[in-house]
């Protein structure tokens, strides 16, 4: 391939170096502020350290209110974590029937399925309260868990995933080995749809990590929350405690770090797995 | 679905042929392994998708009503029609809400597609250097909750802490990130910092589903880098264009944790700024369930509307199959 021009290469360079500032400043910021106490917040420029003590601030957010943070933090990866596990095994099994089975009816889930997909989540997590609360589920650990274990866009990729990679031979051959449907679905079909479930759980762990409206919805009682609704729960009392604003960017600067590892080591999976839905139609 | 009839058909010669009891086992067999695998997922997605908005439908058209004396007897409740929609839509505010959504659509998603292609045709064209940082740069902020984005820019743009506004100041240049006129602009910037990488994720991922041999023939036959990106890859990447823009939709309609964040910053957001934020309040401020119901159906309804046509209209109905 021949190189392209220098001027060529200048100019992609400098785009994507412009572009790359406006993603990384606010994330720096972010950084910098993490080590400023509150006066030090208000008073000082932004983008630059003043006396910087992040252990203590951060030590300092961590036990504050009895050490409330960990709790969101804990609530918060027992949520995604749980949900995500769930959600992506009822994906498998969903998927892999709709694509492997043929019988009545199959077109009408797998249509009703895509038409969840297009449903957006928040007209949902209102109904669905009036629904829990009526239940008594309202204001529990599953008011929150139950519907993140639901993921129809899961179904429709786990379902197009399958159809291409689990070849139809390989299931008979295992059933005139005589081994059961359960069976084969878990040493086959799970083993060879295993790229389409990393997506799967990746995605629904982000999305119900980012999830903010159900659980605010849902949760009235501050030791169930996830973390975005106790920050927020911070910022709304900062105004009569100003010490809450440095703790608020401490605790998104704790909550964001790990998350950031985890996209940077896992974005390989997000390359491939994500687009199966478009690519593979 | 004209499929099932040829089917059926070929069963039937089959049965004839003297293996009836075999296909009808085969048959039987595999309802009842397919009930066992989807049955779980649709107890959920009955309870979590079916079940409430059967319930909010069913809410939305019912009413509270007391009896007795001064209407101070036993609640109980009646059929209202739809006295609680002609409420909502002729609620200025919500109304109002969802023209902003809709304008605020308009502008940020063809900006944010726009920008995500722009950088991955930038990424993938060869002479891009240090490319593994830059995409990382880029996806970086999809790791970032909208909560805590908005907490982020909140301070970015709140005049006493926020840096950018200092400097901008520095040279004479007075803005106000969170004025009624700018402070939808100032969300759009929030939601386009989010999810700009990912869409370039998605899109990067179909460009490297395109054979490299298209490329070169491309070149052989003397186009350019740019008429390479025009002519090849921009319809080639086509599907997950279509794709980012159904999510976008959806998510825009969603808009509700940006706002909610920022309110207690900007005078300029008020409580129907978006419809989601009008029904949440309609339901836990106004304690007007019925309404809120109403609203939550109708934002539903726009969604499913707006996604179907875009697919429609983008000619990628036939993407949603397997």
């Amino acid at each position: 391939m021949t190189r392209p021009p220098a001027r060529y290469r200048i100019i992609t360079a400098s785009l994507l170096t412009v572009a790359a500032l406006y993603f990384l400043v606010p994330v720096y910021w972010l950084v910098v502020s993490a080590t400023k106490n509150s006066a030090d917040l208000f008073g000082t420029f932004g983008f630059w350290f003043s006396d910087p003590h992040p252990v203590d601030y951060l030590t300092a957010v961590l036990a504050y209110d009895h050490g409330i943070y960990a709790r969101w933090f804990a609530n918060s990866l027992c949520y995604a974590g749980i949900g995500a596990v769930c959600a992506t095994l009822l994906s498998a099994a969903a998927g892999y029937a709709l694509a492997k089975f043929p019988f009545r009816g199959r077109e009408a889930v797998f249509n009703m399925v895509l038409a969840g997909v297009l449903i957006p989540g928040t007209a949902l997590a209102l109904p669905l309260y009036f629904l829990f609360s009526s239940m008594g589920l309202s204001n529990t650990y599953w008011a929150v868990l139950i519907p993140s274990m639901v993921s129809p866009f899961g179904v429709y990729l786990c379902r197009i995933y399958a159809a291409a990679a689990v070849p139809d031979s390989l299931l008979e051959a295992a059933r005139i080995d005589g081994a059961g449907e359960a069976r084969i679905f878990g040493g086959i079909g799970l083993r060879l749809m295993t790229p389409a479930l990393v997506t799967v759980f990746l995605f629904q762990f982000v999305h119900i990590w980012n999830n903010y409206f159900l659980p605010l919805v849902m949760l009235s009682d501050s030791d169930l929350y996830p973390i975005q609704l106790g920050l927020t729960s911070w910022t709304g009392y900062a105004d009569r405690q100003p010490v809450l604003y440095q703790y608020t960017v401490g605790g998104a600067f704790l909550s964001v770090v790990p998350l950031m590892v985890l996209m940077t080591v896992l974005q390989r999976y997000w390359r491939t797995g994500l687009t199966e839905g478009s690519v593979k139609a | 679905m004209s499929r099932p009839a040829p089917a059926a058909r070929k069963r039937t010669r089959k049965d004839t042929a003297g293996r009836p009891r075999r296909a009808r086992r085969t048959e039987a067999r595999n309802a009842r392994a397919a009930a066992a695998f989807v049955l779980p997922f649709l107890a959920l997605f009955g309870l979590c998708f079916l079940a409430p908005l059967g319930y909010a439908l069913h809410q939305s058209l019912q009413k509270t009503e007391r009896t007795g004396p001064l209407g101070l007897g036993r609640e109980h409740e009646a059929f209202a029609g739809f006295a609680h929609y002609a409420q909502a839509l002729s609620d200025d505010r919500f109304l109002t809400g969802f023209g902003r959504v809709l304008l605020f659509g308009a502008v940020q998603i063809p900006l944010m597609i726009v920008l995500a292609t722009a950088l991955a045709l930038l990424l993938e064209s060869a002479s891009a250097r240090g490319i593994a940082f830059f995409r990382t740069a880029f996806f970086l902020p999809y790791g970032v909750p909208g909560v805590i984005a908005s907490i982020l820019w909140g301070f970015l743009y709140v005049p006493g802490i926020s840096p950018l506004v200092k400097i901008a100041e520095s040279v004479g240049w007075h803005v106000d990130f969170l004025s009624r006129g700018t402070v939808l602009w100032s969300l759009a910037n929030i939601v386009t910092w989010q999810f700009t990488g990912y869409n370039m994720l998605v899109l990067i991922a179909q460009l490297k589903a395109v054979p490299g041999e298209l490329y070169e023939a491309a070149r052989i036959d003397g186009a350019n880098a740019w008429q390479v990106a025009r002519h090849v890859k921009l319809p080639l990447i086509r599907p997950a264009l279509v794709l980012t823009g159904v999510f976008s939709i959806i998510g825009t309609l969603q808009l509700f944790a940006e706002p909610m964040v920022l309110r207690p910053l900007a005078s300029s957001i008020d409580s129907g700024f978006t419809p989601n934020l009008h029904a949440y309040s309609e339901a836990f401020v106004g304690n007007n369930p019925h309404v809120a119901a109403a609203e939550a159906v109708l934002l539903a309804l726009v969604a499913c509307v707006l996604s179907f046509g875009f697919l429609r209209l983008a000619g990628g109905r036939a993407e949603g199959r397997g």
